[in-house]
């Protein structure tokens, strides 16, 4: 599964994107977000303050409780501000 | 309706997307055009750097224009949002819409915007006039509340 990191998540992070190989019980957006942030302090850092860190799946805004099983792309990212 | 979606760099010409919108066509009543620019916050900044997600920017406003289509009758609109490096002054944003009364245009206009400024993956980061980088821009409650009320209301 690819992950795709903007704006201050992925300077946090470290990274643009990645693939991963998720570990079974991964089910929901939150379940992604709890295991990212036992792979090392700079996913810690990033998802600090979970609830405002958003969630896009396939190009489409995903709450913490969607299920990710079939999704080829997830994207992290803080509230948008453009316009 | 007629949708325009681009997701560019460059600079837009307003008057010449307006022209495109109403060319060759005479149901066309009313078209009301929303710029965003860049401020410089009082001198503070030296640009503003907008990050976006390619591929969903477009998705996302895609979603935003059907709504508003949906809920106003439109006759056509515009969006043009740019990303990359945008100096004070600068245009952002463009946002035109096209019906045949006035009052669904401005609706419609207004509405694209506040969904726009909260849904579109686009972040801004402030670059500074001594040369360093800034933050990265904060989103407004402000931005949250105003979409309430077009979900309280319908139209």
């Amino acid at each position: 599964m690819k992950l795709v990191y903007f704006a201050w998540v992925r300077e946090r992070i470290g990274r643009t994107d990645e693939t991963v190989e998720l570990p079974e019980g991964i089910e929901t957006v939150s379940d992604l977000v709890r295991w990212l942030k036992t792979r090392g302090e700079e996913y810690e850092y990033a998802f600090e303050n979970e609830e405002i860190v958003r969630a896009a799946i396939d190009h489409v805004h995903a709450k913490p409780d969607r299920v990710i099983a079939g999704a080829r792309e997830i994207a992290f990212f803080p509230p948008m501000t453009g316009g | 309706m007629s949708v325009t979606i681009q997701i560019q760099a460059d600079p837009f010409d307003t008057a010449r997307e307006t022209a495109l919108l109403t060319a060759r066509r005479a149901d066309i009543g009313a078209v009301v055009s929303f710029v965003g620019l860049c401020r410089d916050e009082g001198g503070r900044l030296s640009a503003l750097e907008l990050e976006h997600y390619p591929g969903m920017a477009e998705a996302e406003i895609r979603r935003i224009a059907e709504m508003a289509g949906e809920r106003w009758p439109l006759l056509g609109l515009t969006v043009i949002h740019r990303h990359g490096m945008i100096r004070p002054g600068e245009d952002i944003v463009l946002v035109l819409t096209a019906s045949a009364h006035r009052e669904a245009a401005f609706s419609a206009a207004s509405f694209l915007m506040d969904y726009l400024k909260t849904n579109a993956p686009f972040w801004k980061r402030e670059h500074l006039r001594d040369g360093t980088k800034g933050a990265w821009v904060e989103a407004a409650a402000r931005d949250d509340a105003a979409l309430e009320r077009w979900e309280r209301t319908q139209g």
